[in-house]
């Protein structure tokens, strides 16, 4: 065969783009691709997170959450009488692999929903995937909102049920004046958005904002910033393994906890106990779960996991809960779709029309009874404030009287109102699937 | 911090330009053992980040299961990752010196199997080393604030340059080694054992990093993968140095320095980028870096 300039170039584009566009030459119908369940068949779920890495700190934890609640499902009966079967994947702290692996779930694995990503850049990375094929992400973390797909279920806080309370607490009891300090990522930056709003509203002065990247464990010069401007209170939104570097730095620096206290959003019991509790005591953190909580749900739940083999970290901690929960959100909707639509014809986005206003009630969930908007698809819950004390553990200082709304969009109403449909617009325009 | 400029104040600078030395001296300790085989050996090893990582662990292992103080881990970590360099070069190495694209791959292979046997016998949750209470304290010089454990970080750093440079150029071995690095062949022929020499700078360079890994699992966090923050950097001062002890001490400081201040007039995330576009302009004027060692190119 002759093979000539033109036709070699005319080859290697086709090849070009069927490789970087699958969907053109992979079927799209749902028999192709989409999961299917069969009656006393396993049913396939993704478990996406971070075992290894930066990010690894927090999510696997969420990863042995999520698989004491499986083993914890399964062994009551499962869902109508299938077994939950897990795919669990290392993201690796990289956000191509998160996207990577969760069309290798979708298409590969053909699981009815994934659960995974604790960061909301990784949550970005797998979206358009997730929303393509019309697939199912549980997000069990806390996130900024402003996003309004078809496609996901959080059952952790929004800003408005995170540091709404949180900053008014600190500026009443240790004075207006603030500093932001972030992971150079999407969350830090929009949860300070938020913050700044309530913020102003109570009657605070922002001194300074700083982010450090993702990963970074110098923070001297951020803490030179920080001394220079001498603020009443930190609000620090940094996560992962720079959070603990962050704490032991404070302290080391010659920051006085007392003074100038950390109000944090992810400081849980799982960083407290990396960095040594004598970094961790006297700082803030808001959240809807502490493992100190008492009621005989979470005490069942505390003692049975870390007796379990998931419990071999030693602790439980907000995001694992979330997460334990989330499983169960999953297991309520998927028998009520199985029951409205018959095993063999649930889909993922029938899953998630069933799961609205789904409850999680007292027995089960740890942090007390929580449910899913009907509209938005995230969680009504109780926020509340700890302190960390000096043996680790967090004392409840303010709890929500009641259970909290989730809000997506709480900073910016004239972009509209997130419903079941999409974002709909004040004027009444609506769009779908909007990140 | 809305303009460049607009919040100056001499003192919070002042302190900016003293925060760049220990900054510079964690860089620099960060280097030193890759400064020694790359300088000596040729050798870029890309498991240099693992054993800063063994050096944690070996330091938490020491510390949490035998009860030893933490001042003792420190020349314990040097020993125990020491060996583990040693036994890494017996094994591996030697068979690779005139293959440095083999080499490149089997020490980033070797990083990978460190990386996960540690995964596998200590887990992957986070680790901690306790330092008396004095050390997670600070010192007031005036305006000036540092932790004291910084300062111990910045002595160890002075301490290990001097007693390299002193082991390099007062000692018979010192004498060898550069030997050795200039002409190999030239040096065999007056009698020198090159490959004991290559094996004892490998070790060195090996127990090196141990000590500066069982210091940063005190201002950081002890994680399998703790190695991979701090590899870029060691790399960095290394190739900025031209791969000599002085190179390497003026590269650590001056990057260290720069690093502060950038930070100081923008952000972290802003300075990181200043600092990478300075390094690469000066790599396009100056590729063998600052202070390169003369030596028998082979």
């Amino acid at each position: 065969m002759k093979i000539s300039r033109r036709g070699f170039l005319k080859k290697t584009a086709v090849a070009a783009a069927a490789i970087a566009a699958p969907h053109l030459w992979v079927p799209v119908t749902r028999e192709a691709w989409g999961a299917t369940l069969k009656k006393g068949e396993p049913i396939k779920i993704g478990i996406l997170f971070s075992l290894t890495g930066s990010l690894a700190v927090p999510e696997e934890d969420s990863t042995l959450a999520m698989q004491y609640a499986i083993d914890e499902i399964n062994a009551a009966g499962g869902i109508n009488g299938s077994p939950i079967e897990p795919v669990i994947i290392d993201a690796k702290s990289d956000f191509n692999v998160y996207s990577e692996k969760m069309k290798e779930l979708i298409l590969r694995h053909k699981v009815i929903a994934t659960f995974g990503c604790y960061t909301s850049a990784s949550r970005k990375a797998v979206l358009p995937a997730v929303m393509q094929h019309k697939s199912l992400l549980y997000y069990p973390t806390c996130y900024e909102g402003a996003e309004c797909t078809q496609n996901t279920i959080c059952t952790g806080p929004l800003a408005n049920q995170h540091s709404k309370d949180l900053i008014p607490f600190m500026v009443q009891n240790f004075g207006k004046k603030v500093f932001f300090v972030g992971s150079d990522y999407v969350w830090p930056k929009e949860s300070n958005k938020n913050a700044k709003v309530w913020l102003e509203q109570a009657g605070g002065e922002l001194l300074g904002e700083e982010y450090i990247p993702l990963g970074s464990s110098e923070f001297t010069p951020v803490l030179n910033k920080i001394k220079q401007a001498n603020p009443d209170f930190i609000f620090s939104t940094v996560v992962g393994a720079s959070d603990i570097a962050f704490h032991k730095q404070f302290k080391q620096e010659g920051f006085k906890v007392e003074k100038m206290p950390i109000a944090s959003l992810t400081t849980g019991e799982i960083e407290t106990k990396a960095m040594g509790v004598e970094y961790g005591a006297g700082h803030f953190l808001s959240a809807p779960y502490f493992q100190g909580l008492d009621n005989p749900t979470n005490a069942k739940f505390v003692e049975k996991f870390l007796g379990s083999k998931y419990g071999k970290n030693g602790t439980t901690h907000y995001n694992m809960e979330e997460t334990y929960t989330s499983a169960y959100v999953f297991k309520y909707g998927l028998e009520k779709a199985i029951a409205d639509h018959g095993i063999e014809d649930v889909t993922s986005a029938k899953l998630r029309d069933a799961s609205a206003g789904i409850k999680v009630p007292d027995e089960v969930s740890p942090e007390g009874l929580t449910w899913i908007d009907p509209e938005n698809f995230n969680t009504w819950l109780v926020p509340k404030i700890g302190q960390c004390q000096a043996d680790g553990s967090f004392k409840i200082v303010k709890q929500a009287a009641e259970h909290v709304a989730p809000d997506p969009y709480s900073i910016y109403p004239d972009l509209g109102k997130c419903t079941a449909k999409g974002l709909m617009a004040p004027d009444g325009k609506l769009r779908t699937n909007v990140i | 911090m809305d303009s460049l400029f607009g919040n100056f104040d001499l003192s919070a600078f002042a302190s900016a330009l003293l925060l760049g030395i220990s900054i510079g001296s964690i860089w620099l300790i960060a280097a030193l053992g890759l400064t020694i085989i790359y300088g000596t050996a040729g050798v870029i090893n890309m498991a240099h980040g693992e054993f800063l990582m063994l050096g944690a662990y070996s330091s938490y292992m020491l510390q949490a299961y035998f009860g030893v103080p933490f001042f003792l881990c420190i020349p314990a970590s040097f020993v125990i990752v020491g060996l583990v360099g040693l036994i890494m070069e017996r094994g591996l190495i030697r068979y690779l010196y005139n293959r440095p694209l083999d080499t490149l791959l089997a020490t980033w292979g070797v990083s990978l199997v460190l990386m996960q046997g540690v995964r596998l016998i200590f887990g992957s949750d986070p680790k901690y080393i306790a330092v008396p209470q004095m050390f997670q304290e600070s010192v007031e010089i005036g305006f000036f604030s540092i932790s004291l454990f910084r300062i111990v970080v910045l002595l160890i750093t002075a301490l290990l340059v001097a007693m390299i440079w002193y082991l390099f150029y007062r000692t018979r071995f010192g004498m060898q080694v550069r030997a050795v690095t200039q002409n190999k062949e030239m040096a065999a022929a007056f009698g020198i054992n090159s490959g004991r020499v290559y094996m004892m700078t490998f070790a060195l360079g090996a127990g090196l990093a141990g000590v500066a890994g069982s210091l940063f699992g005190v201002l950081n966090i002890v994680l399998p993968t703790m190695g991979t923050s701090y590899v870029v950097q060691a790399f960095l001062v290394v190739v900025v140095g031209g791969g000599s002890l002085v190179g390497s001490v003026a590269a650590g400081a001056g990057t260290g320095e720069l690093q502060s201040i950038f930070a100081y007039f923008t952000s972290d995330t802003f300075a990181r980028f200043l600092l990478f576009v300075l390094i690469v302009i000066l790599l396009r004027y100056k590729p063998q870096g600052l202070f390169a060692i003369t030596k028998a190119r082979r």
